[in-house]
Parts: structure tokens; C-alpha cells; sequence
């Protein structure tokens, strides 16, 4: 309960911050020096949550369809020529460092939001894949002979059971990748994508203790909002396959 | 009996084949303009380049076929890799014109769909054998070993990346000892703080929800936005506390980076002491009571090895975690591989971009790697899968 409520404080004093953030000047001024200024003006802080959020949204959607569709064709017996490989694949991937990937994608896409999106989108496919081959693999036999034993097709088996059965696994790994892309965002403004990256990178290139507070603190107040969003959708999925 | 076509194979085949047709290298006049692309045919000089194009190719092409033994393809595709590589030294080499210090060969999309391809084909024939735990640390051995004769040997000193290791090759130095300082040492006082923090919590159930609740939110700040904060506080810290700028603590460099990974570092030493110590079976604990040992005694001699694989699992995902965020430190100059990384992304340099990007992705493989088989070696379920 104290949790649903520091979650909706924090969500009304987002949207205050966003919505007119020269209000909360006062609050931001003892962490400026020599006069400098307490709020990042160069782009309107409210544009450049919504482009990062976005690029974020983009880039999970994505992956998830991407990584979704990937495991159930892995999962298939067409498919199953590629399960060692898939698991291989996504264990080392995982490995690789987002900002390694992020920087290697800037040779082959150059600068701005572009290679960026690539970079989320490849990362994001991994914990999402991982976990949606762990939610599909791992239901029981018995589920399976239960329901092919009431006739359901293979086509309806996955929609109708192996899917929702997974859900919550599968939500698990979207909220993996939704943090870990909100992060990684931010770092795309060293590659010039519009995101708040750019209000933390003005204020430590500027000194500006004030730049980088604020901008930390809308990405920061924002990732756990994702985080504790997408644990409630994943209670959600859980409960309704009995599992609550 | 008719030969069938492996599906795994005919993807490799596409990737490599797209590999040949694409430019294999970018010879550039100088380290910052945009070059030219040239095929693996047109990069080395005339029967070399032919020969390694068409034994490559014959390579994926008969990597389609079923019922290759699984060990076969991996010695093949290992050596593949070893030519990729070796074509690309001896192109840049060739491309180079003598006593020209300004142009640049640099590997291009063909060469790492090429490289990509014969990975994937050794990744897939390793795992359709399983093989002892001895032999794969031997692999991953004989694999560093071998990239660091292949780098040694100067094969790749005319290569755009070791053009601009060899311009600041001392840098390059303090820079890695800089990563793994930063690494090692935030997972050093990970495991400092976050042990005997798991171990308090699993002796007080109270404490749990409140501790992890707090880890959990740490490990979600985005970095660029913790390691920014850092700065502030230590930058306070160091002018506003007698001693503390003495004892070398200040915003910018090494310290409020080490701080940062650090603070990442504890939830998954926390949460997995706390499985890992929860995981021992109650008559385990209860057989070591009765053997009238003391709490402190059950702890160090029975909890702690119980727990052991699971522990190292954390200090897996910690580790390959640190190495990759340690590139952030650049961007607050704290030093490390991302000093290389931000410097060339600034500088629209590209290949000292690879130079900070590379050595990274090495790292946090073989330690990834190195964890694993060493979870595996202690009798846990290595979190990778197959390594």
C-alpha cells in the first residue's frame, strides 16, 4: 500500500516537473555555481522525455515482437535445429556490453537517433528471448497431453496455453529490457539522439550539478515507475493462469 | 541415402555469402573521412584474394549439408575464423601504400558478417557436443592465447584499429589497468559490504523487503545518471570533510566511478547470498547444531560452501556487468576503456572508437565465460547455459 502511494506521489511530481519546470527553479539553485542557470533550457525538458521515451518504446516493442516470435519459432519442431544455437547466442550476447553495442553501431548507421534505436532494439532482443524460450520450455508435460488431448490444434494450443502460460515470464523479460533500454538511452545523446541524456551530459561537460540532477532525476523516477508498472502487469498475468 | 540440408547450415551460408559480396575492408584516405569499399576479391592481391573468397565459400556452402560430425565443423570454422582474420591483416597490409601514415584500412560490413558467420557456425558445433569441463577451459586457454600470438605477431599491425593502439600504446595500458581496476575493485567492495549485508538479512527476515526493495531501485537509476550524481557528492564531500581530499577522494576520476559500479554491484551480491544461504536444507544446518558448533562456525563452515555456486554466480553477473559500465567512467573521466570510446565518437573517429569498444566486449566475454565454467566447477548450473 505505502508502496502504491510513493509511486503516485512520485508520478503527480514528475508530471508537475515536466509540465513547468522553471517552478522548480528554487529547488535546483543551491546546486548551481557563479549564477549559473538552475534549469536546462536549451530543449524543453518535457520534448526531450517524450523523444526518449519514444526512441524506448519503439525499440521494446521491437524486441519483444521480434524476440517473442523468434522463441516460438525456436520452440516448434521446424524450428528446433536452432535451440542450442538460440540459447548460445543469447547467453554470450547478453555479455556484450550495451554501450560497446551502441558505440559499434555508429560506424555503420552514424550519428543521431539511428543508431541508438539499433542498439536498444539488439539489446533488448536477448532478455526478452531468453525468457520467453524459458516460459515456453518450461510447462509441464502434462498441461501439453491435457491439451491435446481436448483436441486443440497446435496453432490454438499456442495461443490458447503456451502463451498465457508464459506471459508472465515473457513480461519479466520486457521489463528487463525496458529499464536497460531507458538506460542505455540516455547514453545515446553522446551519439546525439535527442534524449535526457543530453541534460546530464550539458551539466557535467558545463559543471552544472543542477543540470545533471535534474536530468538523472527524470530518468531515474521514471525507470522505477516502468519497473514497478511492469511487476504489477506481471501479478496481473500470474494471477489470472492461477499462479498468484 | 540422399544428403540433407541443414537448416542452421543454409543460415550460416546466407550471412557468409552476404559477407563475400559486401566490401570486406574500407580503405580511407585519412583516420576521418568516409573511404571506399572494397570486396575480399578486390582487397588482396590477385590469386590470394580469389583463393581465400572461393575456399571460404566452398566452406558454407557445404556447411549446408547434414551429418557433418559436430567436431569436424568446429575445427573448420575456428580456422575459417583464423583466415578472416589473417586476410584482413594481409589486406591492410597490401592497401597500405609505403611510408603513407595517414591512410587507414578498416574492417568493414563483409568482413564481420564473414566473421559472424563462422562464429556462429563454432557456436552451433559446440553446442551439439558436450564436452568436459577440462577441455573447455583448455579451449578458452588455447582461444586467448592464440588471439594474443595473432596480435603479437604483428599480422594486424596495418589494420586501422592497431594503427591507433600504436599511436598511444602506453595510454592503451594505463587505460586497461584503469577497467579492471574499476571492475575488480567495485566487485571487491561489492563483496566487502553486500556478504555480510545478504547474511544479516537472512538472519533477520524483517529486513529483507526494506534492503532489496532499496537495492532494486539503485540497480534501476540509469548509470550515465548515477555516475553524474556521484560527482556532486563527492566533489562535496571532498571540499566540505577535513581529510577526505587527503585520502584522494574527488568528483571527478576514478573514485565516484568506482563508487557507482559499486552501488549496481550490491543487489545481485545481496539477493544471491541471501538464495544461496536459504537454499541449504534446514536439517543441513540443524545436523551442524547438533554437532555443537557455533553460529559464527555453521555460517564459514557449512552455509558459506553450500552456497558457494550460487555466490559465484553473483559475482558472474556483477563482474560482466562492471566491465561493460566501466565504459561510462570515460564520459566522467574516470578513466578506463571508455576514455578511447567517447574520444573517438567525439572525434567521428570510428576506429578509435573500436579500440575502447573492443577490448570491452573481449573482457566481459572471457570473464563471462571464465565464471561459468567456474560456477560449473563447483557444482551450480552455469547461468549461461552452454559456454
Amino acid at each position: 500500500m505505502t508502496g502504491r502511494v510513493l509511486m503516485a506521489v512520485a508520478l503527480l511530481f514528475l508530471l508537475a516537473f515536466l509540465a513547468s519546470p522553471e517552478s522548480f527553479a528554487p529547488l535546483f539553485e543551491p546546486f548551481t555555481r557563479n549564477n549559473a542557470p538552475a534549469i536546462y533550457t536549451q530543449t524543453g525538458l518535457m520534448s526531450l522525455t517524450l523523444s526518449h521515451l519514444g526512441l524506448v518504446l519503439l525499440a521494446v516493442i521491437a524486441s519483444t515482437l521480434i524476440a517473442v516470435t523468434l522463441a516460438i519459432l525456436v520452440t516448434r519442431p521446424a524450428g528446433r535445429e536452432f535451440l542450442p544455437l538460440a540459447r548460445t547466442v543469447t547467453s554470450v550476447g547478453q555479455t556484450f556490453p550495451p554501450v560497446a553495442v551502441l558505440a559499434l553501431a555508429v560506424p555503420v548507421m552514424g550519428f543521431g537517433a539511428g543508431p541508438t534505436l539499433v542498439a536498444l532494439f539488439l539489446y533488448g532482443l536477448l532478455p526478452v528471448f531468453e525468457n520467453a524460450l524459458a516460459g515456453l520450455t518450461g510447462q509441464s508435460p502434462q498441461v501439453q497431453e491435457a491439451a491435446r488431448g481436448m483436441g486443440l490444434t497446435p496453432r490454438q494450443r499456442l495461443w490458447q496455453v503456451e502463451l498465457p502460460l508464459a506471459l508472465p515470464v515473457i513480461l519479466t523479460g520486457v521489463r528487463l529490457t525496458a529499464v536497460i533500454s531507458l538506460g542505455t538511452a540516455t547514453i545515446g545523446s553522446t551519439v546525439a539522439a535527442k534524449t535526457l541524456g543530453e541534460v546530464i551530459i550539458a551539466g557535467l561537460l558545463s559543471s552544472n550539478t543542477a543540470f545533471v540532477l535534474q536530468g538523472g532525476m527524470v530518468v531515474g523516477i521514471i525507470a522505477v515507475l516502468i519497473y514497478e508498472g511492469f511487476q504489477r502487469l506481471e501479478q496481473f498475468a500470474a494471477a489470472r493462469i492461477g499462479q498468484g | 541415402m540422399a544428403f540433407r540440408i541443414s537448416r542452421t547450415g543454409l543460415l550460416f551460408a546466407l550471412i557468409g555469402l552476404a559477407g563475400l559480396v559486401l566490401p570486406f575492408v574500407q580503405f580511407k584516405p585519412n583516420r576521418i573521412v568516409p573511404g571506399e569499399g572494397l570486396r575480399l576479391f578486390e582487397a588482396l592481391s590477385l590469386p590470394l584474394g580469389w583463393i581465400i573468397g572461393l575456399v571460404l565459400g566452398a566452406v558454407l556452402i557445404a556447411g549446408c549439408l547434414e551429418r557433418w560430425p559436430a567436431k569436424l565443423r568446429l575445427t573448420v570454422a575456428l580456422l575459417a575464423v583464423i583466415a578472416v582474420t589473417l586476410a584482413l591483416g594481409a589486406a591492410a597490409t597490401q592497401l597500405t601504400p609505403p611510408d603513407n601514415t595517414l591512410a587507414r584500412v578498416s574492417p568493414a560490413s563483409g568482413l564481420w558478417l564473414l566473421l559472424l558467420a563462422f562464429t556462429l557456425m563454432l557456436a552451433d558445433a559446440q553446442s551439439r557436443i558436450t564436452l568436459g569441463l577440462p577441455i573447455r577451459l583448455a579451449m578458452l586457454t588455447g582461444a586467448m592465447v592464440l588471439i594474443a600470438v595473432i596480435l603479437g605477431s604483428g599480422a594486424l599491425d596495418g589494420v586501422s584499429v592497431m594503427r591507433e593502439y600504436a599511436a598511444r600504446s602506453d595510454l592503451f595500458a594505463r587505460e586497461a589497468v584503469g577497467h579492471l581496476a574499476l571492475a575488480f575493485g567495485s566487485l571487491g567492495l561489492a563483496l566487502l559490504i553486500g556478504l555480510p549485508l545478504g547474511v544479516a538479512i537472512y538472519e533477520s527476515p524483517a529486513m529483507r523487503r526494506p534492503v532489496l526493495g532499496i537495492l532494486n531501485i539503485l540497480q534501476t537509476i540509469p548509470s550515465l545518471a548515477l555516475f553524474g550524481i556521484m560527482i556532486p557528492i563527492f566533489g562535496w564531500i571532498a571540499a566540505n570533510i577535513p581529510g577526505a581530499a587527503q585520502a584522494g577522494v574527488a568528483g571527478i576520476g576514478l573514485f565516484p566511478a568506482m563508487v557507482a559500479l559499486f552501488l549496481y554491484s550490491l543487489l545481485p551480491v545481496v539477493s544471491n547470498t541471501l538464495t544461496g544461504l536459504t537454499g541449504v536444507n534446514p536439517a543441513t544446518r540443524e545436523a551442524a547444531a547438533g554437532l555443537g558448533m557455533t553460529r559464527p562456525q555453521i555460517l564459514v563452515q557449512v552455509l558459506i560452501p553450500l552456497a558457494l555456486p550460487v555466490l559465484l554466480a553473483a559475482i558472474r553477473i556483477v563482474l560482466v556487468q562492471n566491465i561493460g559500465l566501466a565504459v561510462i567512467a570515460g564520459l566522467i573521466g574516470g578513466g578506463g576503456f571508455g576514455t578511447f570510446v567517447f574520444q573517438g565518437l567525439n572525434q567521428t573517429a570510428m576506429d578509435l572508437v573500436l579500440l575502447g569498444a573492443l577490448p570491452t566486449i573481449a573482457l566481459a566475454l572471457v570473464a563471462g565465460i571464465a565464471l561459468d565454467l567456474l560456477v560449473e566447477a563447483t557444482g551450480g548450473r552455469p547461468k549461461g547455459g552452454q559456454a
